[in-house]
């Protein structure tokens, strides 16, 4: 009963964005406002709808109503509730609504901002929020409906939305619980934060095509959303992050990105969204790229939506595919759509998104975040070649085959290295005109200040050609950074009287896209020290031990002290725990345990590591194989990881830089306003 | 722990980074490790490079399910056999197909599909920056240009009030 008027809910929310989009097209064409109001409302009205279907469904999850088939596929008595009300988005039905859900609040939230000097858009923002809303509503509608409930008919148990004829409600004693890698905390955030991401890039898409529909198209769209496309942009990179470390804590193979395809299918959308974030400041100072800006966001969006489907469809099937079913095609379809209509469009405007400037050199800063365009959509190419590769190839020549991270990591690895160098020259050119002397006398002091650091590497830590081209650029942008922000705090200090701490938070303050843009990249050259150390550096044996043998790493040595097994019945879970003594260099540093956990319900093994993290290298251990019956020792594998907490700890900065650089500009505001006052004093003194 | 102890460590390491080098080099060199009963490591370092055929992507080397360990154990029988890592890689392929390799067998489409994509991005790059950099004079240049120049006649103070509000949020 109470799943049908979760259903109930859910189809009346369909219908809902459907009359908003017509009656947003439809109010705008006839000119009549009151229509476009009303659509308004309507879209404000999906979110209060998807919150009750959503608590509907949770009341279900928690209450253990198996006899609905998603929450008998996802949730079990033993799991506790917090997990049963993640459980939400750890199955494909459940997914989709929490994405329509996610999308909702979105479109609301950007309904209710003061729309007086943007009317005309926002008929258009109405109707491509619904009609991506109606979509995803629509697939639960019609082909992954969460409330489906058990029945028993002739043909056996079935899932049906409404009862059959001959049926007889069935209703199981326990669910099948969870997928246990899902039940790991970093589970329970990583989809939601990538889901933001995902949605939150809706709200520009929507905004950009407001513009080319109404003509509109000076660089409004893009003040207006700028910050929705940075808080996307956040959110989407902090999933990734969390994907990666959740990655690291559970799967168990002594790394945090694998290259999956559904891990670049998160990717792919960060790359335009990225691109885009840089392009657009070319397009705020000197009125340039606006066809560019445009496909890019136009991209992210279709991108977000391809990467819903490669997760959701199970046309890619992967570690991360727990889902298979016959969705596909329509997310094919709407990809299609959005993709022509949308290009359809900037074909249709193209004369009036014409450059307002002409580059004037190749140096300036402009031609330099043309060049960083290039770089990330070159990577774009590589990662979106990849995942579509096996399709081909099983198409065309029906031969399946695997296109992993050698490739990628061969692929990629030159442009990311271009990237960063062009991260460490580009914060020193001018906007407009550059030649290479006035760079040459930004650049020389840093260069030689990391040629120094990766001398003094080479002779301590490292003789790999690959890892100190890597150190070169990693210090050269850090240097490069720090010694703009030194600058300008310097002759602020200079200038304003101010000490040098108070001089970099004012500067901050100032300019603080700016500023927060430095220290992501510094941020993000911490993660790049994280990612050479466990790509080049990474060493790893694995072997089997008696109680009291040891195991040797690198300088590691790893004694087996004891295992244990044990029950835990109410949560449903067998453990198997070994414990070993770590020393290093022959120095006692304490105690690792490496676990499997087995879950009665699912019925699978969970292999998790032992953890030993400094900032130098992390040990990690993996307990691969124990038979109790045979005692003939366990099996361990271990990995020395260097540097990978430096990853992390980048991702903490990142997160610093970001939100710096989101932050309203109350100032701004104000200085605006006060001018826009002038101006109107002046006029009306003219008068 | 004494001295020796350490500079033993250090030795073995050394030998192990040595010999690890060396297999990186050339694969058929693993024929050198043949021993009674191959190690994990020697193990692994094939099962790495393969995929599992059942659960897809996932390294054979760490795919914990009970075929992927059967896998391993004939890796190491094969190893135990004196058959090359070329000869392994190739049992594999024979029986479960071109996906257990991590990349496609032929690497020159694999490759030169992105490759060619993205020089064709830098080649139209690079000729929209010879297009920007030498304009060619059109009408609505001119119009431009005399735009520009007229910029300068106004007054400072509203040129300097456009721009902010330009720059309005």
């Amino acid at each position: 009963m109470i799943a049908n008027f979760g259903y109930g809910v859910l189809f009346i929310t369909f219908l809902v964005t459907l009359y908003s989009v017509f009656a947003a097209i439809y109010g705008d064409r006839r000119q009549v406002p009151a229509l476009v109001e009303s659509a308004r409302r309507a879209m404000l009205l999906t979110w209060p709808l998807l919150t009750l279907t959503a608590g509907v469904l949770i009341y279900l999850l928690v209450n253990n109503h198996y006899e609905v088939q998603f929450v008998y596929e996802v949730t079990s008595r033993s799991m506790p509730t917090y997990l049963k009300i993640t459980a939400w988005w750890g199955g494909q039905a459940g997914s989709l609504l929490f994405w329509s859900w996610l999308m909702s609040a979105f479109a609301s939230l950007v309904t209710l901002r003061k729309w007086d000097r943007d009317r005309e858009f926002l008929p258009w923002v109405i109707v491509v929020a619904c009609i991506t809303m109606a979509f995803f509503i629509g697939m639960n509608v019609f082909f992954e409906n969460p409330f489906a409930q058990l029945y028993q008919t002739f043909d056996g148990v079935n899932a049906y939305t409404l009862k059959p004829a001959d049926g007889i409600l069935f209703t199981p004693q326990d669910g099948r619980g969870l997928n246990p890698l899902l039940r790991h905390p970093g589970m329970v955030i990583h989809p939601p934060m990538l889901y933001l991401g995902f949605v939150s890039f809706v709200i520009p898409y929507a905004f950009a095509i407001a513009a080319l529909i109404t003509g509109r198209t000076d660089d409004r769209w893009i003040r207006l959303t700028r910050r929705w496309t940075l808080w996307a942009w956040l959110f989407l990179s902090f999933g990734l992050v969390l994907g990666g470390r959740w990655a690291y804590d559970v799967l168990g193979w002594g790394g945090y990105w694998g290259w999956d395809p559904v891990e670049i299918a998160a990717f792919m959308p960060w790359l335009t969204g990225t691109a885009f974030l840089h392009s657009v400041m070319i397009q705020e100072k000197r009125g340039m790229l606006k066809h560019w800006n445009m496909l890019l966001v136009i991209l992210t969006y279709d991108l977000v939506i391809f990467g819903t489907f490669l997760t959701r469809s199970g046309v890619l099937s992967s570690v991360h595919a727990f889902a298979q079913s016959a969705i596909g095609p329509l997310f094919f379809a709407f990809i299609g759509f959005t993709l022509i209509t949308s290009v359809a469009l900037i074909f249709y405007r193209w004369s009036s998104l014409k450059s307002e400037t002409e580059m004037t050199s190749l140096l300036s800063r402009e031609a330099l975040f043309l060049l960083n365009n290039l770089l990330f959509m070159s990577i774009l190419v590589v990662c979106f070649w990849g995942v579509i590769f096996p399709l081909i190839s099983e198409l065309f020549t029906g031969q399946k085959v695997t296109v992993g991270p050698p490739f990628y990591e061969r692929a990629t690895s030159p442009l990311f290295a271009t990237l960063m160098m062009l991260m460490g020259v580009a914060p020193l050119s001018a906007w407009g005109h550059s030649t290479v002397k006035t760079l040459g006398r930004a650049i020389w002091k840093p260069i030689l200040v990391a040629l120094v650091v990766t001398a003094v590497l080479f002779a301590t830590y490292t003789q790999k050609i690959g890892a100190l081209i890597g150190f070169f650029l990693v210090a050269l942008v850090i240097l490069v950074t720090l010694y703009e922000y030194w600058r300008g705090a310097y002759a602020r200090q200079r200038s304003q009287g101010e000490n040098i701490l108070s001089a970099f938070w004012n500067l901050t303050g100032r300019n603080r896209r700016r500023y927060g843009g430095y220290i992501i990249h510094i941020s993000m050259m911490l993660m790049a020290i994280g990612i050479l150390g466990i790509e080049i550096f990474q060493v790893e044996t694995q072997g089997t031990v008696e109680q009291g043998e040891s195991l040797s790493v690198s300088n590691y040595e790893l004694r087996y002290k004891e295992i244990a097994q044990w029950d835990d019945l109410p949560s449903g879970v067998n453990y198997r725990r070994a414990v070993l003594e770590v020393y290093q260099d022959g120095e006692y540093l304490g105690q690792i345990a490496p676990r499997i956990d087995y879950y009665y319900d699912s019925q699978q093994n969970m292999t998790i590591p032992g953890q030993r993290s400094t900032l130098k290298d992390d040990l990690y251990v993996l307990l691969v194989d124990w038979e109790p019956a045979t005692a003939a020792g366990a099996t361990f594998k271990v990995f020395v990881n260097p540097l990978v907490n430096w990853l992390w700890l980048g991702s903490f900065l990142f997160l610093a830089g970001v939100i710096i650089a989101a932050w309203p500009e109350k100032e701004a505001e104000r200085v605006a306003v006060k001018a826009k006052a002038r101006v109107q004093q002046q006029t009306s003194a003219a008068d | 722990m004494s001295n020796n102890h350490l500079r033993i460590t250090n030795y073995g390491l050394l030998l192990a980074i040595l010999t690890a080098f060396i297999f990186a080099l050339s694969p058929q060199a693993l024929a050198l490790a043949q021993g009674p009963t191959p190690t994990d490591d020697e193990v692994n370092r094939i099962a790495k490079q393969l995929y599992c055929p059942v659960c897809e992507s996932t390294p054979l080397d760490v795919c914990p399910t009970e075929a992927c360990r059967q896998w391993r154990e004939l890796i190491r029988t094969m190893l135990a056999e004196g058959k090359s890592e070329a000869e392994i890689k190739q049992y594999f392929v024979e029986h479960y197909g071109a996906r257990v390799l991590a990349e496609p067998p032929n690497r020159l489409v694999t490759y030169l599909v992105p490759a060619v994509v993205i020089l064709l991005g830098a080649f139209m790059l690079f000729r929209g920056f010879q297009m920007w950099l030498k304009p060619s004079i059109t009408e609505a240049d001119v119009k431009k240009s005399a735009k520009r120049e007229a910029k300068p006649v106004q007054d400072p103070y509203i040129a300097k009030l456009e721009e902010e509000l330009k720059n309005r949020k």
